[in-house]
């Protein structure tokens, strides 16, 4: 049995529709990559443009939300072609919130770049590498139809979540040494924070890709490494 | 039967599920039709459960037909066919020496594709099946019985002011609950219906599946049909037939998200095969 589809306007619209989340997904990795190095470099312009680009990913959003919404009405679709259908809506709207937490990272640079530059921003280029990382694998599981990429790439959010909680005590650590740190490493805070959540969108996306493949949910203990919620650093532990 | 039926039946019928077991209603067990020398079904098993709606898909000339009309042996009608295996009502086999075709009838109704009353008043087509069963002694007794009936087929509002009217003066939609009626008026315990709906239009047809959603109550239905968004609209189960083989049977819900045989996904989703 071959796998086209008799009518083939049908086959044609579906593959626009996964076509379209692949470049929406080239879009997001771009502009998480650029938003890491406006901060990593303080490029103004950069991140500007990073800002700007956002309104191009709810383009997309809306584009693909509007071909799915018309294949699902005009099409019934059913199995397989049901949950490329399906997946494809929650992809799109999982790029579109990697997009704007990007788009905030930018945002952030500006503020970052007007004052001296503290020590734990070089944390946001290393959780940055990783969180492209994890982004390009679940974006290529997606194209390759690959399941164990998905499932590799969905296990790594955790060396994030750990990268994360770490940085989240060491930039406590330098606002507790000096009161003027405050305002960088508040930043640094979100920032970091708008990272981990971008690791949380792609795992959303590699257990869609799990869904569209294998047809049903993917159940699977990650551990979840994120303990900043628990954190807690106390004066003296900072005290030379 | 064999050992090797007996796992397939274990995989496909028996899928984990924390729900009690519904009975079965009926059964079949290696059942192989042939019509002459041509062999029309290669051996299905399969449970039909009670009160849950069956519906049998699969490209025309795939035998589900054939396995619909082995369920009140109406294949009996047809000259050199030949049915093999087992197929059994409440662990009764159907094709026992002591079933009587006629009451066999009674317990698995059947509705056609095309809606077929009898040339009669609306009353009198309802009123014949349990008249010849003898089911009614008096005309009290038999005006319930038809009252019951088209209400139960959700038709009796319609025409309760005409009873003496010809059957055949109704709505194509009408018509057929009024053969739905007509099947449920002796009581039967499973219905049957082969494509009930392919010559209604989509408002009749909305009646007609709901009326199959209120008749699970009390029936148990098998209902063929070519209109997949149909099978995942009324029924609990479904069954894809293939060249004569029963492919897969699961939830309908697992049919249409997930299939596991490709010949099915390739079927329902409108690809070669």
């Amino acid at each position: 049995m071959t796998n086209e589809h008799i009518v083939r306007s049908f086959a044609q619209e579906l593959q626009r529709l996964s076509n379209l989340i692949t470049q929406m997904g080239g879009v997001a990795e771009a502009q998480v990559g650029s938003a890491i190095k406006a901060v990593a470099r303080r490029d103004v312009a950069l991140a500007a443009q990073v800002m700007q680009a956002d309104t191009r990913l709810d383009e997309y959003e809306r584009e693909i939300d509007t071909e799915t919404i018309r294949l699902l009405a005009l099409r019934q679709p059913m199995a397989q072609d049901l949950r490329e259908i399906v997946s494809a809506l929650k992809i799109a709207s999982d790029l579109e919130r990697i997009g704007d937490y990007a788009a905030n990272v930018a945002k952030r640079s500006l503020a970052l770049a007007q004052v001296p530059v503290v020590r734990p921003t070089a944390g946001i280029p290393r959780m940055g590498r990783l969180v492209e990382e994890i982004l390009k694998d679940v974006l290529d599981a997606f194209i390759e139809r690959d399941v164990e990429k998905a499932i590799g790439a969905w296990r790594r959010d955790e060396e994030l979540d750990d990268l994360y909680t770490s940085l989240f005590r060491e930039v406590l650590t330098y606002m507790m040494e000096d009161p003027r740190n405050i305002t960088p490493c508040t930043h640094l805070l979100f920032m970091a924070k708008n990272l981990e959540r971008i690791g949380d969108h792609a795992t959303n996306i590699a257990e869609t890709i799990h869904f569209l493949v294998v047809g049903g949910p993917l159940i699977m203990d990650r551990p979840k490494g994120d303990d900043s919620s628990f954190a807690v650093v106390q004066p003296d532990q900072t005290a030379p | 039967m064999t050992t090797q039926t007996q796992s397939r039946m274990g995989a496909t019928m028996n899928a984990p599920s924390a729900l009690p077991a519904v009975p079965v209603k009926m059964q079949a067990r290696d059942v192989k039709v042939f019509y002459g020398a041509k062999q029309a079904l290669k051996g299905i098993n399969l449970d039909i459960q009670e009160n849950r709606v069956m519906a049998l898909i699969g490209p025309s000339g795939c035998g589900k037909s054939t396995f619909l009309r082995c369920l009140n042996r109406m294949n009996d009608t047809i000259e050199n066919c030949r049915v093999e295996g087992r197929l059994t009502i409440d662990g009764d086999d159907i094709y026992g020496r002591d079933i009587d075709p006629v009451q066999l009838r009674a317990r698995v109704g059947m509705v056609f594709q095309k809606p077929n009353p009898f040339p009669k008043s609306i009353y009198d087509n309802i009123a014949y099946g349990p008249r010849i069963h003898g089911m009614a002694s008096h005309r009290d007794e038999m005006d319930e019985v038809v009252q019951k009936s088209l209400q139960r087929a959700g038709l009796w509002n319609e025409v309760k002011d005409r009873l003496r009217e010809p059957g055949t003066g109704l709505s194509g939609g009408q018509q057929q609950r009024l053969c739905i009626a007509r099947a449920i008026a002796v009581s039967p315990d499973v219905i049957l219906m082969d494509e009930p709906c392919s010559a209604l239009d989509p408002i009749a047809t909305a009646h007609i599946e709901e009326l199959i959603d209120e008749l699970r109550e009390n029936y148990t239905i098998v209902i063929v049909t070519h209109n997949m968004q149909q099978a995942a609209r009324v029924s609990q189960k479904t069954a894809f037939f293939h060249l004569g083989d029963m492919v897969e049977c699961d939830d309908t819900e697992e049919i249409f998200t997930n299939p596991r045989d490709e010949r099915t996904q390739g079927y329902i989703t409108g690809r070669y095969g």
